[in-house]
This record gives C-alpha cells, structure tokens and sequence, in this order.
C-alpha cells in the first residue's frame, strides 16, 4: 500500500488514494483531501463527514448514500449539491474511509 | 423435539432442506417451511423470456415437487418474527415457535419506491422490469410490436440481484434488434449508478468495451430521483433528463417486509450477519441465506449454493455446540449472455476479482473465463436443466465450493488496458 504526504502527515492510502487506517484521519487531513477534489467545506458538509466518521465506528463499514439520509438525515438531493456527481465516493473519501460497498 | 424454521422457499430455502434434511435425524429435528405460495419460478429464464426464448409456462413449477420428505411446508404470508419470543407469525395469525431459524425470503423488485415509476400510465405499458414474471411478459409482448425509438435500460441502485443481468439485457437486446433487421431504428442506452458498466473493474472495462462495440451508450453516475410520466423521462438527482420510449428497469430491490418490521434488518431489509456463516449478528438462533442476508457477495443462486454447502456442514456443528468450521469466501461465478448465442463465464470472491483465464469444469469441459464463446452461452441454457434437477435437490453439481485459482491467469490486468483474456 503507498505512503503519502497529506497536510504534513504521513498517511497510508490504497490504489485509488483514500485512507486505509482509520486511525490516521483528522479535521486537517480532510481539509487537505477535500481540498483536491475541489470540495469548499461548510457546517453542513462536516455534518455528513462527521455522521460518516461516526457511524463506521459501530457498523464497521461506510454509511451508503441511503443510510446518510435515513439515519444521517441528510437527503441523497442534497448530498448531491454538496458533493457533486459522486456524492458517495467522495464522502467516503475526505471521511477516510473505504468507498461503501452496495457495489458487488 | 426440536425445530427448525425455514421461511422462503425459492432458491436458497429449497436447497436448505434438501441438505439438512439428510443431516438432521427426524427423530430430534421437525424441519417446517413456510413460503407464501406455490409457485417456484426459475429467474433466470426471466432474462431471456422477453425475446422469446421460453413460453412462461416452462419457467414455473410447484415448490413441493422440490422438498424432501419429512418437512412440512406450510403456505402463508410471514408477517412478523418476534425473536425475543422465538416465534414467527403469519398474517393470517397463525403462530409457529422455532428453536432455529433461517430466513430465506429473498429479496423484490420494488418500482413503488422511485416516484411516478408504478404510475399506471407508464407501469408495464412503456416501463417494464424484468424481475417478475410478468414484467418479463409484458416486456416480451412490447418488444414483439415495438416500431423502435429509445430504449433506455436502466439500474435503480445497488445491491440488485443478478448484477450482470441489466447488462446481459442490452447486450441481448442489441443481437434482438440486429435479427430482426431494426437495430438501426433503435438506440440502446445504459444507465447506471455506478461509475463504469459493473461494479469490477477488471470485468467492468471488459464489459464497457462490449458496450462501445454494441454502440450502446452508457450514461454513468445516474441515481435516479423520479420519473417524469407526462413526458417519459427519467430525472437523477442532480438534475440530468433521460427521455425514453421504453424503459426496461431494475427497479429498487429490497428484502422482505418483515424483516424491517421485526427489527432485523438494514436500511434495505437485508439481515446483517456474519459474511463467513451467516449467523445473524443479533440473534444466536437466526441465520439468514441467500438474497436475504447482508453479505457483500453478488446475490445469485450461484453463490447462494456455494454458501449452503457450507452451512450445511456449519450448522450440524453449531446445533451440537461445537465451532463453525467452514467458512464461506464469497464465491461467485456467473455466466454473461452477451447476444448472438454467445456467452462469457465470469469467477470471483470476497477479495479476488474477476480473472481472465479458463475455468474449470469436469465434464462440461474448461470454460474461457470474461471471454465470449459459444460454450459459455451453452452453460446457461444447461444451467435451467442443472437447475430444476440437481441443485435444487442438493445433488452434487461439478464447481466446488470455494473459490480456486486453477486455470486462472492473475495480475495480467493492467489499469487502462483493455483485458484480453485470448488463449
Ligand atoms: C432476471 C434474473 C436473472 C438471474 N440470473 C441468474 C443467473 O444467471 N445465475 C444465478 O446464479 N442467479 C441468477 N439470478 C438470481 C437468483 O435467481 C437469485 O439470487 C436466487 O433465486 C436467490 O434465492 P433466494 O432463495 O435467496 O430467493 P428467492 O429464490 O427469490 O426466494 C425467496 C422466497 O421467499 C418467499 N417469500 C418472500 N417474502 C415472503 C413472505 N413474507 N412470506 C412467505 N414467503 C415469502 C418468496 O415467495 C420466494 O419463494 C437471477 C435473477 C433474476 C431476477
């Protein structure tokens, strides 16, 4: 698995660049991560990655689209002003978080 | 006396009694199974069904043709389990206890949950699915007289059962239009929320490629809000039009009812257990098998009997107390139709992808693996036949269990290449 440097710290990621210990995360981090993907980050983002952060410690996987709106509240609409195009993906993403299964 | 519960009786239910049937002595075990009706029907001939393959007829038969003896099949619709009581009841208030429990009710096409879907201006009149038998017939009778326009087919959102069957629908609807001389009038496009043609990326670039060569468009990303029944246009949630004349979707597929009701499911009715033997994570006494489960595994009758070959062994051993020994991988294997009586054979688990390379069959012979070939469309057709006769019944079929690397060929998939799987 590649090491790269993300806001000063040195952070496992997998082949497609998101975070592989759960453990290594932060608020600079995600920043930093959200940053590259052109994401501007307001209260009502962090609400979702804080509700993604969470829930993973519980459920041991990625809240999917539909979780986030059932149990996070927020619904898939606006999840998709927030995140465009792939609101899944890139909430996993800046959350640190393996992308949500669904997709077998 | 104790007893074992059995709901659903499709695929996985089916072949759960045939296996411990033989297993369990019928002096300790009374072995009940409640599903509610009659009528197994073989869902993978509803893929073919509407280019005339089968008559709908030869794709039903009754469910008691299939149980052993010694259980008892109840007919009756499950409305609630109350697993603190361990007591399943009925909606017609029938109250059945169990000492052990496996749910097994699978997992429906639901088009009530996409707003103006089921409207019943467009519902099995220019929309159809392919999931129920008589979507699949009404889809058949349309194609039979459709002048030709824009067929959009389309994934709602994932998990769906069959995975690869939206695919196989287009793939077969393009060899369809070219027979009958129309291809030209019709323009196919595929849409789906996912990022590419499947979720794989090995599998998913092969099969994107099979979309370019088709000319079928692919319109990724797409997660539908609604659809628009004046105009015939599905609407995703950041806006984007897709105008149909005909629609073949997979609608929302979600477990049973029940399970959210009684407290045991997720956000789409399927029963968290544990991935390796499929012990509910709640409840020692509750597993759940096939569609019905949580399980990050295709859902298919494949993996479905790779699965129950193994809790078979497992729960003789969990019922004497002692430790589940066989732990299930994952493994799928499918065959893709891709048109013109050709076929492609795709093999995978938890952690493996989808490999080029042979796989192997004894007596059928070694089939190309994510590669076309008359064979593989063979195996399918013989598959209905497998089906009805051996694994239903639990007879030994020749693909083992686990996964096996035998005659595959790994780390040739190279990022961005297309995967040639040639010999
Ligand atoms: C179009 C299509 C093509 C497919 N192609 C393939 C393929 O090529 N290869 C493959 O391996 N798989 C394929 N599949 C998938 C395969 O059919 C399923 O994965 C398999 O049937 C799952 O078995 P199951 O027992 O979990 O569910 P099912 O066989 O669906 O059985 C569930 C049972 O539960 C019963 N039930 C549900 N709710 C209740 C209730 N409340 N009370 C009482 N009973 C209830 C139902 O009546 C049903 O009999 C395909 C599916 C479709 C739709």
């Amino acid at each position: 698995m590649p090491v790269i440097e993300v806001a000063g710290k040195q952070v496992q990621v997998n082949e497609e660049g998101f975070l592989t210990v759960y453990e290594e995360w932060s608020e600079e981090i995600a920043l930093a991560l959200a940053k590259q993907i052109e994401i501007d980050m307001t209260d009502e983002h962090w609400k979702i990655i804080k509700f993604l952060r969470e829930d993973y410690k519980t459920q041991k996987e990625t809240a999917t689209s539909r979780r986030v709106q059932t149990v996070g509240g927020v619904p898939v609409k606006e999840q998709f002003v927030l995140f465009p195009k792939k609101p899944a993906k890139k909430m996993a993403y800046i959350a640190g978080l393996p992308k949500p299964k669904g997709c077998v | 006396m104790n007893k074992l519960l059995v709901l659903g009786g499709g695929t996985a239910g089916t072949m759960v009694v045939n296996k411990l049937r033989k297993k369990l002595k019928k002096t300790e075990w009374l072995i009940t199974l409640i599903d509610k009706d009659n009528r197994h029907i073989y869902q993978p001939g509803l893929l073919l069904m509407p280019f005339g393959v089968y008559k709908a007829e030869e794709l039903v038969k009754e469910r008691d043709h299939f149980f052993p003896a010694g259980i008892e099949y109840i007919t009756g619709d499950v409305s609630v389990i109350r697993p603190d009581a361990s007591e399943v009841i009925l909606e017609d208030g029938r109250i059945f206890k169990y000492d052990q429990l496996v749910i097994a009710t699978g997992t429906t096409p639901r088009p009530d949950q996409t707003p103006g879907l089921d409207d019943e201006a467009i519902w099995h009149k220019s929309a159809f699915d392919f999931y129920t038998l008589e979507g699949s017939v009404a889809l058949r009778d349309a194609l039979a007289k459709w002048p030709g326009g824009r067929m959009v087919v389309h994934i709602t959102e994932m998990p769906i059962k069959c995975p690869v069957a939206p695919l196989e629908f287009a793939f077969l609807a393009d060899a369809y239009f070219t027979e009958k001389k129309m291809r030209d009038k019709v323009e196919i496009i595929y849409v789906t929320p996912l990022e590419g043609a499947f979720t794989k990326p090995a599998c998913s670039r092969a099969l994107g490629a099979m979309l370019v060569d088709r000319k079928i468009a692919l319109e990724p990303d797409f997660m539908i809000e609604r659809v628009d029944v004046e105009s015939k246009t599905l609407i995703s949630m950041d806006e984007r039009e897709i105008p149909f004349d005909l629609l073949v979707t997979v609608p929302l597929n979600m477990g049973a009812d029940f399970i959210g009701k009684s407290g045991l499911g997720d956000d789409l009715n399927y029963v968290p257990v544990d991935k390796q033997n499929f012990l509910s994570k709640k409840y020692p006494n509750i597993f759940a098998l096939g569609d019905a489960s949580d399980i990050p595994a295709s859902k298919a009758g494949s993996v479905a009997h790779f699965a129950i070959d193994l809790f078979a062994e497992n729960f003789v051993e969990y019922v004497q107390g002692r430790e589940m020994k066989h732990n299930f991988d994952g493994h799928a294997n499918c065959f893709i139709e891709s048109g013109n009586g050709k076929g492609l054979l795709i093999d995978f688990n938890y952690t493996t992808e989808p490999l080029p390379g042979m796989f192997p069959i004894p007596v059928i012979g070694p089939m190309p693996l994510l590669k076309e070939s008359r064979l593989n469309h063979m195996g399918k057709l013989a598959f209905r036949w497998i089906y009805w006769n051996l694994l239903l019944k639990g007879r030994w079929i020749p693909i083992p269990a686990l996964m096996s690397m035998k005659g595959k060929r790994a780390a040739v998939v190279v990022e961005g290449e297309k995967v040639n799987a040639g010999h």
